[in-house]
């Protein structure tokens, strides 16, 4: 197909921070960076679990380590970046999977609600199993 | 016809990257909750290094907490990879970006699979 | 109520510029004018020169996409008192080449809707004489909501996937094999796999959802590309554990 004989085309460019041009996309670009602070989390826990392995003085030490103020500040940082994971991975999921029971479709709410119920249980069991 | 798809495992490492979220979103915000922030400021007691032995030593706290490990560091990677994409325009670095990430990913969950399988 | 506004107009005219410029023009503020009737009042009484689509006014052609104060919009959708007291902004949908003014190069949409194959695919055409194929209201309901598009692109200018790569297929590309893939009377789909399992198909999606809200006809292009993320998925697995019994 040959192109229409046009003067100049003028093709703009995407400026590198277009992200902060609307808040829908920044929210997105915040929401992508949560990545960072899933690893992260992962990355913590293992130590700990290393720390665990390691006998009671190596566990003792993990926790002095874990109260530095640099690390809770880190953490607390990293636990709102999981949460914002959590609740838009949560909240996108009934836009993605379509679930269809006899025939009629599953309300959306009712798929994030029912997501949502079983973090609450799983969060209880695992509150359950550390410190119980 | 076979699929004649460029890069072949990108549904797979999406299957991974949709099962590391829901892993992730499940269990590590109380888990970073607890270690992170809770005990660290002293609002809970620490658990008895015995108990906290115990429930680890267990064979389906191994295999379900490497299970959420392994996934949500692919979960990371994966979105990690994108985010270089679209927020800093790399794509062009792509090979070595998904190298770099999902080898990350990879030498993770391998920590991951000695420290639960053989450290404790 | 003030009784004008400002409209600040993008114009490109490539035989004496080498990039875009804004023109001011008064507008009347009329309650029931949008920024389409703005447009039409410019052209008609203030600037003869100005270049922009529309042809229905009434948000079913698709032609009047612009971008509307940074938000991708139909013009003839987007009402000037939402805007007052002014000015607002009317600049050319973004991410695609711009021709003249407001009217934007969609040669490249053109091609990717073709790419997907947007047509019942059947390995067998039915005779005339045996009649319609039939489909029950349930059978539509599973593809109606994508076969809304106008082609309007207000998605592709709102995703930024497109914008930073333009060799991706492209939310309403997808939604619209989507509508097929879905239809019970089409046999299609690994046709269309070849085009979407492709890194620029459905796997360039990073799932920012600004095309759905963009969406004047409630398509969810985002949903239907999440939705053909896991179709793909699934066939990709079964492929790999089966793989006799492909066609």
């Amino acid at each position: 197909m040959s192109a229409p004989p046009y003067v100049r085309l003028y093709k703009p460019k995407v400026r590198m921070l277009w992200w902060l041009s609307r808040r829908s996309y920044t929210l997105f670009v915040l929401r992508e960076l949560s990545s960072v602070f899933v690893a992260w989390t992962v990355v913590y826990l293992l130590l700990l679990v290393r720390a665990v392995g390691r006998g009671p003085a190596e566990y003792q030490r993990f926790l002095d380590w874990s109260a530095s103020p640099w690390l809770v500040a880190l953490n607390v940082i990293s636990l709102a970046f999981v949460l914002l994971h959590a609740i838009t991975f949560v909240n996108l999921t009934p836009q993605a999977v379509v679930v269809k029971v006899r025939g009629r479709w599953i309300p959306g709410r009712l798929l994030a609600g029912s997501i949502y119920v079983t973090w609450l249980l799983v969060s209880a069991f695992l509150i359950w199993l550390v410190v119980g | 016809m076979a699929q004649e798809s460029k890069r072949p495992f990108e549904p797979f490492v999406w299957l991974m990257f949709s099962g590391g979220g829901v892993a992730a979103a499940l269990v590590l915000p109380v888990l970073l909750f607890l270690f992170g922030v809770a005990l660290p400021l002293g609002w809970i007691s620490a658990p008895d290094h015995g108990h906290l032995l115990a429930v680890l030593r267990n064979p389906l706290t191994r295999l379900g907490l490497l299970g959420v490990c392994a996934l949500a560091l692919v979960h990371g990677a994966h979105r990690f990879r994108y985010t270089l994409h679209d927020g800093l325009q790399l794509q062009r670095y792509d090979g070595l970006i998904a190298t770099a990430c999902y080898g990350g990913a990879l030498v993770g969950a391998a920590a991951a699979a000695y420290l639960l399988l053989f450290a404790l | 109520m003030p009784d004008q506004i400002t409209m600040r107009v993008a114009r490109y005219r490539p035989e004496q510029e080498d990039t875009p410029t804004f023109d001011e023009y008064d507008v009347p503020l009329r309650k029931d004018w949008a920024v389409l009737d703005g447009l039409n009042y410019i052209k008609d009484e203030l600037d003869g020169t100005l270049s922009y689509r529309w042809s229905c006014r009434m948000g079913i052609c698709g032609s009047c996409g612009a971008t509307v104060n940074g938000e991708p919009k139909l013009t003839c959708a987007t009402f000037l008192t939402d805007y007052a007291p002014g000015p607002v902004r009317i600049e050319p949908l973004a991410n695609f080449p711009i021709i003249r003014d407001l009217v934007v190069e969609l040669t490249d949409f053109m091609h990717k809707l073709g790419k997907v194959r947007p047509w019942i695919i059947r390995d067998e055409e039915q005779t005339v004489e045996e009649g319609e194929y039939l489909q029950t209201p349930a059978e539509l309901e599973e593809y109606k909501q994508f076969s809304m598009c106008i082609n309007c692109m207000l998605c592709y200018s709102a995703c930024p996937v497109y914008g930073l790569d333009p060799e991706f297929l492209g939310p309403a590309a997808i939604a619209l094999a989507q509508r097929y893939n879905l239809d019970s009377r089409d046999e299609g789909a690994d046709e269309r796999l070849t085009v979407l399992s492709q890194p620029e198909g459905v796997w360039g999606c990073t799932y920012v959802g600004e095309c759905s809200r963009a969406c004047p006809k409630g398509v969810d292009p985002a949903g239907a590309i999440q939705r053909y993320k896991l179709t793909a998925a699934t066939a990709a697995v079964k492929s790999l554990l089966m793989p006799w019994g492909r066609r």
